[in-house]
């Protein structure tokens, strides 16, 4: 088994997609009046873009894309303070190329790049680790952003810098967690949403019960989902399957990769690492409690707000968000990307207004690269 | 979010690291094994994990996959009349 | 071509040879002048070639610059894309590529060993392409003012009175074709780098297109239209024949021709193989009709071996791709946007 390629077998699709038909039919619902089903996580938004899910499942669903992509989320401010630190000539700023494009108030890293600064793109915050080893004279900070899947990454990174004593390298921590902003979400009253596909990479780390609150006090269902095609389409059967029942639990669709209670070793590393932050900003959603993560004081050498003053704890500047930007309310599911004026005329990949527009995860990017905007028909 | 990939870890590089190879359809990265690591690090070699951002992240679950594989061929079988039918429009349309 | 070189004493470049002086000489004559053999020590070159009388027949003319990093990656080196690059130009106009020109713009610092690989590499590929690099250039600029080296190739080919390739030929039912497996290039240039620490066998697919392109005319001589599918990658080239000749042009997911290392490195970086460079990959059109002979003759020559229809010409969407996925749902394949950069989201 290579756990990739059996879950994208077009057949077996087929019968899962009939089988949602049939569901959907039992609910009752249509086109005017569909299940709204969250995908909280970009990666989900971008595969249903990408293999065409959204036109094969059935007119009455509605996918609402959710807040689940970092790079979206992402305030402005804390680009112009990435930006700030890696024009420091001191530093070497490194990063996952995601955030290479979002736009900041002055410019974007891309941008800082081109203007000098010393940016590097790194796959892995290991590499950024082994970039401050060959530049001892150096500072090498790493943009540490992402939800509990990538968090790990950058605490064991942090526990392996402290272990070899490494004076030269930071993290600049924006890390961010998923449970917070599902609960703001559905403590607004004008959110409409009937089910939830759960984020699978995040419950591999913490497993599925932080989700219990979606189904105790809010009575809604939602199902770990994997990331294959196949993964996803047997998802958001299960979430319509409960809709129909009248059940409301948290399922494990992904328990090759998601164990129950998630993964003991990251978690432990999270927590000598890091504190959470009594609030943080979320772009398009605002400041929402206990959302992001700050390192602790043991590991303030690897801090790099501590290091160099700059960042969420050093005075927190909110920055407006561009004129005419409707990201927030696409985030929330209030309109769809087209509905936003700024969509494919003031905001286009190549010159991204809101930060929905930048990632390929998000979900006006996915929108306008797959054509989610513009008529494709089926190929039948 | 959170671009994760099956990979293959098939060889130990630097075990104070916690450091392995890992194998993603012939393409080799080093990653480190840390979450999925128990016992003596060799233990990790030939295991399947998900690879995230350098780490190897989560051990993959023969058994689960295997699992899931089933119930989605269960409702293939049940489809299987269906698909007959649906050959003829297939061969009407697959001409290339 | 096995003659010694004349005598040099540096191992690197420095801006004396760039000076206009005697050491700028020895580097054109030891390095350049002595591989290339152009037939006169002229300024420039003084061509003639019995296509050239022909009622009808075309002059083409092309220009590329050429910029890799590293400059010497598995499968090939910047010498041989510049000379394949070029050569593929012409070729994929219907021409036969006759004369290249080559310009070098050489950082001070770069060996004087690593320059010869490189010009011997040209000199093998110029060979296999029946092509002569007949005048060139040499400037030296300082460190950091370019990355080893730059080499600009200009290359004159004829194109034989009876053919007209053009992507406005391009209508619907017309067939796709590529030559062979898509993205290697790319593939092979992310993991030479090292940034991303990757390793794999993947080698760039950089090759001359001359002679499978000939193949393929006579064998399909209604031909509609061909690209070298370069940066970019396919999708970028089917984007733009789609807008020139006014059709829709739908591709196949499950017939795309990926090798499973590219597809692994693209998973694990989060790249689309659609937009990965190559630099050996042809794009054809051609009448439904034709198809399988045009197949036939690219599959009988060893860079055609694994040619294959990925997709169709239609009338849907003018000017659109789209691509019917493994699911038989379908998307637009877009123009990219910037460049292709990884990401872990």
């Amino acid at each position: 088994m290579k756990y990739a390629d059996e879950f994208r077998d077009p057949i077996a699709a087929r019968a899962v997609l009939d089988e949602i038909a049939k569901v959907v039919d039992q609910i009752g619902a249509t086109a005017e009046k569909p299940v709204h089903i969250m995908e909280i996580c970009g990666g989900h938004t971008h595969a249903i873009f990408r293999y065409g899910l959204d036109k094969l499942t059935p007119e009455g669903i509605e996918f609402i894309h959710g807040p689940g992509c970092p790079v979206c989320v992402l305030p402005m401010s804390r680009v112009d303070e990435c930006v700030e630190l890696a024009e420091r000539p001191e530093v070497i700023f490194t990063t996952f190329g995601d955030a290479m494009r979002v736009p900041g108030t002055r410019k974007s890293l891309m941008q800082a790049k081109a203007d000098g600064a010393d940016i590097r793109m790194v796959y892995s915050p290991l590499d950024a680790l082994e970039i401050a080893r060959r530049n001892p004279d150096r500072e090498v900070v790493f943009f540490g952003l992402g939800f509990e899947t990538t968090t790990p990454s950058t605490a064991l990174s942090i526990q392996q810098a402290a272990r070899e004593g490494l004076e030269n390298f930071t993290v600049f921590c924006n890390h961010i967690t998923v449970p917070p902003p599902i609960k703001a979400l559905l403590d607004d009253p004008h959110m409409v949403l009937d089910g939830f596909v759960g984020p699978g990479h995040v419950s591999m780390v913490i497993g599925v019960h932080p989700y219990d609150f979606i189904a105790e006090d809010y009575g809604k269902p939602l199902v770990v989902a994997g990331f294959e095609p196949l993964d996803l389409l047997q998802s958001v059967l299960m979430v319509l399957e409960q809709i129909r029942d009248g059940r409301a639990e948290i399922e494990n669709q992904y328990a090759r990769v998601v164990p129950e209670n998630g993964n003991p070793v990251s978690i432990a590393a999270i927590k000598d690492v890091y504190e959470e932050r009594p609030s943080f900003e979320w772009r398009g959603l605002g400041e929402i409690d206990a959302s992001g993560l700050r390192i602790r004081p043991a590991y303030a050498a690897f801090d790099a707000e501590a290091k160099f003053g700059i960042g969420y704890g050093a005075g927190a500047r909110s920055v407006q968000e561009p004129e005419g930007c409707a990201c927030g309310a696409v985030m929330t599911g209030r309109i769809k990307p087209v509905q936003c004026e700024q969509f494919g005329k003031g905001c286009t990949p190549e010159m991204p207004l809101g930060a929905l527009m930048v990632s390929s995860e998000g979900a006006c990017a996915a929108y306008y690269q797959y054509g989610g905007a513009r008529a494709v028909e089926p190929a039948e | 979010m959170c671009l994760g990939i099956p990979g293959q870890i098939v060889a130990v590089t630097d075990a104070d690291r916690m450091m392995a190879m890992a194998e993603v359809s012939g393409v080799r990265r080093e990653v480190n094994v840390a979450p999925i690591a128990q016992g003596p690090l060799e233990g990790v070699i030939g295991k399947w994990a998900l690879i995230h951002v350098g780490f190897a992240m989560s051990e993959i679950d023969e058994e689960e996959a295997a699992k899931t594989l089933e119930a989605l061929r269960g409702l293939g079988e049940a489809q299987e009349t269906l698909e007959a039918m649906a050959a003829g429009d297939a061969a009407l349309e697959g001409t290339a | 071509m096995n003659m010694m070189p004349p005598k040099m004493r540096d191992q690197v470049v420095t801006l004396a040879h760039g000076g206009g002086g005697k050491a700028m000489r020895e580097l054109i004559e030891s390095v350049f002048t002595q591989a290339f053999q152009p037939d006169a020590m002229e300024d420039q070159a003084r061509l003639m070639d019995a296509a050239l009388q022909e009622t009808g027949a075309r002059l083409a003319f092309t220009t590329d610059s050429f910029v890799v990093d590293p400059v010497e990656f598995p499968g090939g080196d910047i010498g041989k894309i510049a000379v394949c690059g070029t050569v593929n130009d012409l070729a994929v106009g219907g021409a036969k590529p006759l004369w290249l020109s080559a310009a070098f713009i050489i950082e001070e610092g770069t060996e004087i060993a690593l320059l010869r690989r490189i010009v011997a590499s040209m000199v093998a590929e110029a060979e296999r392409a029946g092509v002569r690099i007949v005048t060139g250039d040499t400037k030296v600029v300082g460190r950091g003012m370019a990355d080893k080296v730059f080499i600009t190739t200009s290359g004159v080919g004829v194109i034989g009175p009876d053919r007209n390739l053009r992507a406005e030929n391009v209508r619907n039912g017309d067939v796709v074709l590529v030559n062979g497996k898509l993205g290697d290039h790319g593939a092979a240039i992310l993991a030479a780098r090292g940034d991303m620490a990757l390793s794999s066998e993947v080698t760039s697919d950089c090759a001359g297109l001359g002679h499978l392109m000939e193949s393929v005319l006579q064998a399909a001589p209604d031909t509609r239209a061909a690209r070298d599918a370069t940066r970019g990658g396919v999708a970028s080239v089917l984007n733009e024949v789609a807008e020139a000749a006014g059709c829709s042009i739908e591709i196949d997911e499950t017939q795309l021709p990926l090798r499973s290392e590219v597809k692994g490195m693209c998973e694990i970086l989060g790249l689309d193989p659609l937009y990965l460079a190559n630099e050996g990959t042809l794009v054809l059109f051609v009448p439904a009709d034709q198809a399988e002979a045009a197949l036939a003759a690219m599959r009988a020559l060893p860079e055609g071996r694994e040619a294959t229809s990925i997709g169709r010409v239609g009338d849907a969407m003018p000017g659109r791709v789209t691509m019917r996925t493994l699911f038989g749902g379908a998307r637009i394949v877009d123009m990219l946007v910037g460049e292709q950069l990884p990401r872990i989201c």
